[in-house]
């Protein structure tokens, strides 16, 4: 038997989560030894047909295009994870759910007829099943190497999904909201990114999406803004980020893409 | 071999470039009619949604725009708030911030050397199998961009969006020692660079010229953050004056618009623009490797851009060691920024080039509207030009070489396709 096979696709996205890929500058010769990068075109030229054995996912659905290549990617992968934000919430260009596409179109286009885009910015899992989906804005290199390092071993990855507040207290941080009364959303954000933001004396703003540990449902944020001593306007924003469609209150309904029946 | 009166060859997807784009040559006989570089990058349509945003939100959004140059990003927003809101920073706190910009030049220019750009010239399709026969230097080259990223993650937090970043300033500045052991790094990492300038010195350059003006930033230090706008043709203007001379325009066939000058003229930025027009700022040690590999008073060789970039890396690595040696930490992470109503331009050089930014503020401290104008547009035109020269002077190259050639000519540029709105097909069509 070969070394299993490994692809990477982009899908609406700024390359961020690949680029972690590539950004594991100590461990990527020796990955090549185990796992066969088969298709990874922002690495190298040659790309077989597949099947493969792991896809890694980035980006959102926002195309008619990519609606048509994410069933591809799907039929020729065994397994299917989702990176990052864009992947797995429909990213930063999810806004445009909130708002008229067309409009958006005016203000960047001149001619927005000539631009082919979708009025949503969707997840891969609205479209086609996923194996796995690996959150972040972007992801987190350690928790990318684990994801493959499980793969290899036929184990589940230990991804955690516990909420920053978890990380902050492992690696020492003074808590940002009790100590300074900084707006933080680390007790409704999932862990991974190892609690940064509080490291570096600012609030967490929501990179890895809520927490499933609230239940699976969306996270109480009406119930902490007097603890965040933000406006409703500033809460608004905050949630509206790079996990809008994850965080925000009346969200479309997830798992809809545009091609679901209506 | 057959004679067709016409044909279309489709190569499937140009690697090594950031984003997804397509390229389509029609050949009629012995001359070309028509190249388009075509990016169909889906439009993420941030200057739309930044409408409404808070002024200080700029820079962790706009990071978004890309993984490979968030620094940018962050650095021209942040400079364009400032500027709509009156406040200037300087001092110490403007030195991190040009010492944050340097690890991304190393990280950005390291990855496109040695992963996206070297294997096209020793006949490699990536760096993975480039390892294979010069292990060596892809590990030299991994070791570089690991520095780059080092610089990132302790002075941003983290490599890719850094987190680190407000308007103002910093949320957190470092204590002068700890950026000690930062020195080492960057110390391994200068001669690395300098290596790397010897390295692709060794390799075969097709002859070629550009014949587009240049543009890029002009100040007292080669140009990184800050600066006003200088042409090769006696074109100097502040950033405020960035929209007077520089139009956008909309192509059917891409989602990135093409600019031009507002007299008409195509221009090229990034590596070439700023070595031609800044050398005399390189530190001596920069000066010198980039006489050793034989770059003289300008670069006007597309293909000689890979060398541009180590030197640019040497330099990065020299400036990153002189800030920290110099660095005195600032009284505060951050100065004040209070909004006000007003119009603020920002621009900086991104590894790739020139990055506009220009927000308008309401009474409110609100965006009103956002515009950005990345490298990879303004550059547009002027890499489809070239293609149109290079192709007319190869048309005796059968498709496939002449594809290949034409792949590592667009990789000349560096190009952001996530930024300019990843992928190239090429379609060759002759009759």
């Amino acid at each position: 038997m070969g070394r299993p096979t490994l692809a990477v696709w982009k899908f609406a996205s700024c390359d961020g989560c690949q680029l972690t890929l590539l950004d594991c500058e100590d461990e990527l010769l020796a990955l090549t030894g185990e796992i066969e990068i088969a298709h990874f075109l922002e690495a190298s030229s040659a790309a077989g047909d597949g099947p493969y054995d792991v896809s890694l996912v980035e980006g959102s659905i926002t195309t008619p295009a990519d609606l048509d290549r994410i069933r591809h990617v799907r039929a020729v992968s065994r397994k299917l994870v989702t990176i990052g934000a864009c992947a797995t919430a429909g990213g930063i260009q999810a806004l445009r759910d909130f708002a008229d596409v067309e409009e958006f179109a005016s203000v960047v286009y001149a001619r927005p007829e000539y631009v082919a885009t979708l009025a949503r910015s969707t997840p891969i899992a609205a479209h086609v099943p996923v194996d796995f989906e690996l959150r972040g804005c972007p992801i987190d290199r350690r928790q990318l190497l684990e994801v493959l390092a499980a793969h290899l071993a036929d184990r589940t990855p230990d991804v955690p999904s516990h909420s920053v507040c978890f990380e902050c207290k492992i690696r020492g941080n003074v808590c940002v909201m009790v100590a300074r009364g900084t707006p933080c959303l680390g007790p409704i954000t999932q862990a991974g990114c190892g609690a940064i933001c509080p490291a570096y004396a600012r609030g967490c703003y929501g990179c890895f999406g809520p927490s499933p540990a609230w239940g699976g449902g969306r996270p109480n944020t009406r119930g902490l803004l007097p603890w965040l001593d933000m406006t409703e306007g500033e809460a608004h924003r905050v949630l509206s980020t790079f996990n809008v469609t994850a965080f925000r209150e009346g969200a479309p309904a997830e798992g809809r893409g545009d091609d679901a029946p209506q | 071999m057959t004679h067709r009166n016409e044909r279309t060859l489709t190569v499937g997807a140009l690697a090594r470039v950031e984003g997804e784009g397509a390229l389509y040559v029609r050949v009629r006989g012995p001359d070309v009619e028509e190249v388009r570089l075509d990016i169909y990058e889906p439009p993420r349509f941030f200057e739309a949604f930044l409408r409404g945003r808070a002024h200080t939100e700029p820079p962790d959004i706009t990071a978004r725009i890309c993984g490979i140059c968030p620094v940018a990003y962050q650095m021209s927003a942040c400079q364009a708030v400032e500027a709509a809101c009156g406040v200037t920073v300087d001092g110490a706190l403007g030195e991190l911030r040009r010492l944050l910009y340097c690890g991304e030049w190393i990280e950005s220019h390291a990855l496109h050397i040695y992963l996206l750009h070297a294997p096209d010239f020793l006949g490699y399709p990536g760096a993975v199998e480039l390892a294979r026969d010069h292990r060596a230097a892809v590990e030299r080259g991994l070791r570089l961009k690991k520095a780059g990223n080092a610089l990132m993650e302790f002075l941003g937090g983290r490599a890719i969006h850094p987190v680190n970043v407000r308007v103002g300033g910093f949320y957190r500045t470092p204590a002068p020692a700890e950026l000690a052991p930062l020195a080492e790094t960057l110390r391994e990492a200068r001669a690395d660079a300098l290596a790397t300038v010897e390295w692709a010195a060794g390799f075969e350059f097709p002859d070629f010229d550009h014949g587009h003006e240049f543009l890029a930033l002009s100040a007292d230090r080669y140009p990184l953050e800050r600066g006003v706008v200088r042409g090769g043709t006696g074109r100097v203007f502040p950033a405020a004056e960035f929209e007077r001379h520089v139009v956008e325009e909309q192509v059917p066939h891409s989602t990135a618009l093409h600019a031009r000058f507002t007299d008409g003229g195509r221009y090229l930025t990034g590596p070439l623009a700023r070595y031609s027009l800044n050398r005399d700022r390189l530190s001596p040690l920069a000066l010198e490797a980039a006489d050793r590999a034989g770059l003289g008073a300008e670069c006007r060789n597309p293909f000689r851009s890979i060398l541009v970039r180590a030197v640019e890396v040497v330099y990065a690595a020299d400036e990153a060691l002189r800030l920290i040696a110099g660095y005195e930490p600032p009284a505060r992470p951050a100065v004040p920024v209070p909004p006000r109503e007003g119009t603020g331009h920002g621009v900086t050089e991104a590894p790739r080039g020139l990055l506009y930014h220009r927000y308008d503020l309401g009474p409110d401290g609100l965006i009103r509207a956002a515009r950005i104008v990345p490298p990879t547009s303004q550059n547009q035109a002027a890499i489809e030009d070239d293609l149109r020269r290079f192709v007319a002077a190869r048309l005796h190259l059968d498709d496939e070489a002449l594809t290949r050639r034409c792949e590592q000519a667009i990789r000349n540029y560096d190009p952001c396709i996530s930024c300019s709105t990843h992928f190239l097909d090429l379609t060759v069509e002759r009759s």
